[in-house]
């Protein structure tokens, strides 16, 4: 079958070695608001100066617990709300000077975690998906429409005319995918989007979403919080915490040896799967501190084992892990010059 | 062709699925209470319309001899009210401007009210607050005292009180209409729909509407008989509509006297408005059921 | 087995009647020990919250129709009623939710909601059951315990909520504890802090705890035993290193394999293909055997048998049932 004919997205321009996409110190914070006059009485720093881009091609993983801002930066990439600062690159295009957000938003679809708010309950699967391809003034956005559910392995002729509610949870996710292909896009952001399925349907789509990214080109950007199904799908990893980047790497080397304390800490909350190695100790107490008022200096350090005076005065920067380029993390730990005592017993090693 | 390698085992579906309003039909019929009222309205509506031809006697034509003759009385089969005009002719005919004027504000309140909450819930920001802080100020009034004081400002009359009426239900409408708004609003699929590209205003037709105005046209549906006893209450401080015009507010407030001779005549108004509401009332909770799709 | 069991399910059924009917148990069987921790592991309609929801008598009776037999402790459940229903509830037996903000009520303080329950179950005075709340909040290891007393729900993070939450279970010393997904909600490093502390108080207070869940992980972490179920029965049952290291079931397997612990990046998942029943009719033949890839004619057509394979570890499939009689 040839390529989703839906209409052309902004076609590849800047060559595969520039990045798909590039994320400048995205900030974004929510005011809260209350009392009478509506006046503001406290910040959400909801992601707060990261930098990442995702390479042509590549599935870039973002990991973190809630309130690290993993969906705001899903919906900052695809201008679902506005930045405060910062810049996103598409392609070699600044967003709001070189291209407008129209133009973004035909090469970067979502596909959400709650697949049946997803979907408008009034309208049949066929309508849901060909909406895209129509607004954009699509010849036939109907065959559209029927060959992507073909494609994501819904048989147009039993689907086509059906309800979200008479669908399970692993079909409407289906439909969602296909909905947000139908655009031809070249970046698809699954925030969360096999997290609500049953483990048996979650391998199913997982398996779509691999045959499609390679049978389509695409590049995804993948939020969850299951590090397994990261693990399994993803070329390289970011973790966040309140808001801000404390590691990225490739998944392997990531997963092999994690360099940020709170990385590690997430690695060791993983269920151990072993009956007779049960996890005997919590690797962090507590919650996650709010993100209205984040700690000062490095944010981690109010839950982190390591952490010193330098910790909670200095933010630290983020620096490359074990000479591998590709690898950084943003730790006192791994930077020579901070002053944290087990630098340089890092360094000396 | 297909990417999943698997073939999609799904459970037995239903072959071939009705449409939304199919199966909002299909509940509403299997709702007897609601089915009798709506048959009940339909027959009052269609009477009214067609009074002219139902072979009833003149609803203005008086009698000094045949005042007040009780249910029954020959010729009149449910009897004549104060000057002697038939009551049967009357009520039917009455239920033309009753039901006119009950129905009429509600249904501009409808357009004006959703299209002030759609704007007010989908925008959202400082033209919400315009918008849904000027409603307050209107809901502050019970709304008796609201329509008496418009009605009594613009002066007596049917378009007056017509125009009064609908003023009285804007405010309540456009508050159901924002809340239904910005909850659909925060769903998904209209940030899905957003983020394909579509402006505010296809999104809007497409997505909110239809999600909207069923929870709204529910609660219009259960304001008409609070329209119509308004009415009727304006007719019957002298502010609405005008003898010797047969409506039955009008006619029970004129009845009135005749209470102390001849009570069962004097009731039939009131009864008529009573029997409507009523249905009105039981109709728009059947149709708040059936409209509900997770059943 | 002298000892009578804590919990019993006899051949128990339950169907929903309304416009659909719906088959939501199908002769379930099961048993705990006192002082067992089972986890119970399925996926959405598999039955499992109906389980848990027979177990409290909290199935609307209206709608729902109930076959066979629950004991808890030698008595039939379903045989109680006013007073005797009220402290079995609450008082041997208590649950502790998915969604501690909903369970939880926001006008009553923690140390209030505790107390409450306390007073009510035990008979004993405000002063003394706020003692009791003290204690169980000391025992969950909430941080400053006496603090925490004064605060409503929504004062606290999502984690201690749980906390408050078990407490308030464990507050009667029930002799069953049900814990519906009580760390779904709740990020990875909480969840792993509530599991130990599951763990931990169920050692300490040696009650029986059936923990429902959809994550074989977190099913793993905390249980003794482990039962799966599909489709409103049971498929396999067994101590959790028999189930974990020897799954027989097909179902078991290609759950453990959707777990995705240690797999290859880039290679094709073995997933399950389809979707659980609808259960519109009671299963007359093995309900998986439309996903199976080992499915056989006597899978379509008979109910499977339920084979024995000692050490409590039993399968409700063909395949066990050929192996160990060959």
């Amino acid at each position: 079958m040839s390529k989703t004919d839906a209409t052309n997205s902004t076609s590849d321009r800047g060559g595969p070695r520039q990045p798909l996409i590039i994320a400048k110190n995205l900030k974004k914070h929510f005011p809260i608001r209350s009392g009478m006059l509506n006046r503001q009485t406290a910040t959400v720093h909801a992601v707060d100066g990261i930098s990442f881009d995702v390479k042509k091609g590549e599935t870039l993983g973002i990991v973190g617990e809630s309130g690290c801002g993993k969906s705001t930066t899903a919906r900052l990439l695809i201008g679902l709300i506005e930045l405060d600062d910062g810049s996103i690159i598409f392609d070699g295009d600044v967003l709001g000077s070189d291209i407008k957000l129209k133009e973004l938003r035909r090469g970067v679809q979502m596909v959400f975690q709650d697949s049946y708010a997803s979907l408008n309950p009034r309208m049949t699967i066929l309508d849901s998906i060909a909406f895209g391809p129509k607004i954009h003034d699509h010849k036939d956005p109907a065959s559209v429409a029927r060959n992507l559910m073909e494609r994501v392995g819904l048989d147009p002729e039993r689907f086509a005319m059906r309800y979200p509610h008479e669908l399970s949870g692993g079909q409407r996710q289906r439909v969602n995918i296909a909905r947000a292909l139908a655009l031809s896009p070249r970046l698809v952001i699954l925030d969360e989007a096999v997290s609500a399925l049953d483990k048996s349907v979650e391998a199913q789509v997982l398996n779509l979403l691999s045959d499609l990214r390679e049978e389509l080109d695409l590049t995804y950007v993948f939020i969850s919080h299951d590090l397994n199904v990261v693990r399994y799908i993803s070329d390289r990893v970011l973790v966040m915490y309140l808001g801000e980047v404390v590691e990225v790497g490739p998944v392997e080397a990531v997963y092999k040896e994690q360099a940020h304390p709170y990385t590690a800490s997430l690695f060791a909350a993983m269920p151990s799967m072993d009956p007779d190695n049960r996890t005997e100790e919590p690797p962090l107490a507590g919650d996650p501190p709010n993100p209205i008022d984040p700690p000062t200096g490095c944010r981690f350090h109010t839950r982190c084992r390591f952490s010193e005076s330098v910790c909670s005065k200095v933010k630290p920067k983020l620096n490359v892990i074990a000479d591998n380029p590709d690898h950084l993390a943003a730790c006192h730990i791994k930077d020579v010059g901070s002053g944290h005592s087990l630098a340089a017993q890092e360094a000396g090693e | 062709m297909t990417v999943a390698a698997e073939p999609i085992i799904t459970e037995e579906v239903k072959q071939k699925s009705p449409g939304y309003w199919a199966g909002v039909m299909k509940r509403f019929m299997r709702d007897p209470v609601a089915v009798g009222c709506a048959v009940i309205i339909l027959l009052l509506i269609l009477s009214a319309i067609f009074a002219p031809y139902l072979g009833l006697n003149d609803p203005y034509k008086a009698s000094m001899i045949k005042r007040l003759k009780p249910i029954g009385f020959p010729g009149f089969p449910l009897g004549t009210d104060e000057q002697g005009r038939d009551m049967l002719a009357r009520l039917i005919y009455g239920g033309r401007l009753t039901l006119f004027v009950g129905l009429t504000p509600v249904v501009l309140a409808f357009f004006i009210g959703s299209s002030l909450g759609l704007i007010a819930g989908y925008v959202g920001g400082w033209v919400n607050t315009v918008i849904m802080r000027t409603v307050d100020i209107f809901f502050a009034f019970p709304s008796v005292l609201l329509a008496i004081a418009i009605s009594s400002a613009l002066g007596a009359g049917i378009v007056n009180s017509l125009v009064s009426l609908t003023i009285v239900f804007i405010p309540p409408i456009a508050r159901v209409a924002e809340s239904a708004t910005a909850s659909v609003r925060s769903l998904d699929y209209i940030d899905a729909a957003r983020a394909t590209g579509g402006n505010a205003l296809t999104i809007v037709r497409v997505h909110v509407i239809g999600n909207v105005l069923g929870p709204i046209f529910v609660y219009a549906t259960s304001l008409t008989s609070v329209c119509m006893i308004l009415a009727a209450g304006l007719s019957f401080l002298g502010i609405g509509v005008r003898p010797p015009e047969p409506e039955w507010g009008l006619m029970l407030n004129t009845l009135r006297t005749a209470i102390y001779v001849n009570p069962w005549i004097a009731a039939l108004p009131g009864l008529m408005i009573f029997i409507t509401s009523l249905c009105l009332n039981l109709l728009s909770d059947g149709l708040r059921s059936a409209m509900n799709v997770k059943d | 087995m002298t000892q009578t069991p804590l919990v019993e399910f006899e051949n128990l059924k339950v169907r929903f009647k309304g416009e659909r009917t719906v088959h939501a148990i199908n002769g379930l069987n099961l048993s705990l020990q006192p002082g067992e921790m089972l986890g119970l592991l399925g996926e959405s309609g598999s039955g499992k919250s109906v389980t848990l929801k027979t177990l409290l008598r909290l199935l609307p009776p209206k709608r729902s129709e109930l076959e066979g037999s629950v004991r808890v402790n030698g008595t039939d459940i379903m045989t109680l009623s006013g007073n005797a229903l009220a402290s079995y509830r609450g008082g041997d037996v208590s649950m502790v939710f998915q969604e501690p903000a909903l369970a939880l009520d926001p006008v009553y303080t923690i140390g209030d909601q505790i107390a409450e329950t306390v007073m009510r179950h035990k008979g004993i005075g405000k002063t003394a059951a706020m003692d009791v709340a003290l204690d169980m909040l000391t025992r969950v290891r909430i941080p400053s315990p006496e603090r925490r007393l004064k605060n409503y729900p929504h004062e606290l993070s999502g984690g201690m909520r749980q906390r408050a939450m078990i407490a308030l279970a464990l507050s009667c010393r029930p002799k069953l504890l049900l814990a519906d997904e009580p760390t779904t909600a709740l990020d990875a490093t909480v969840q792993i802090q509530i599991l130990l502390l599951l763990r931990e108080l169920q050692k300490e207070f040696g009650m029986g705890v059936i923990f429902v869940t959809h994550d074989i992980g977190v099913a793993v972490e905390v249980s003794d035993k482990i039962a799966i179920m599909y489709a409103g029965n049971l498929v396999e049952t067994g101590t959790t290193r028999d189930v974990i290291r020897n799954p027989q079931h097909p179902y078991t397997k290609g759950l453990l394999a959707a777990n995705l612990h240690g797999v290859v990046k880039g290679e094709r998942l073995d997933a399950i293909p389809g979707s659980p029943p609808a259960l519109e009719e009671p299963p007359h033949c093995c309900s998986f055997a439309p996903r199976c890839a080992f499915a056989e004619d006597r899978c379509r057509s008979d109910l499977p048998p339920v084979t024995d394979l000692g050490g409590g570890h039993s399968v409700s499939c063909v395949l066990a049932a050929s192996t160990t009689t060959a």
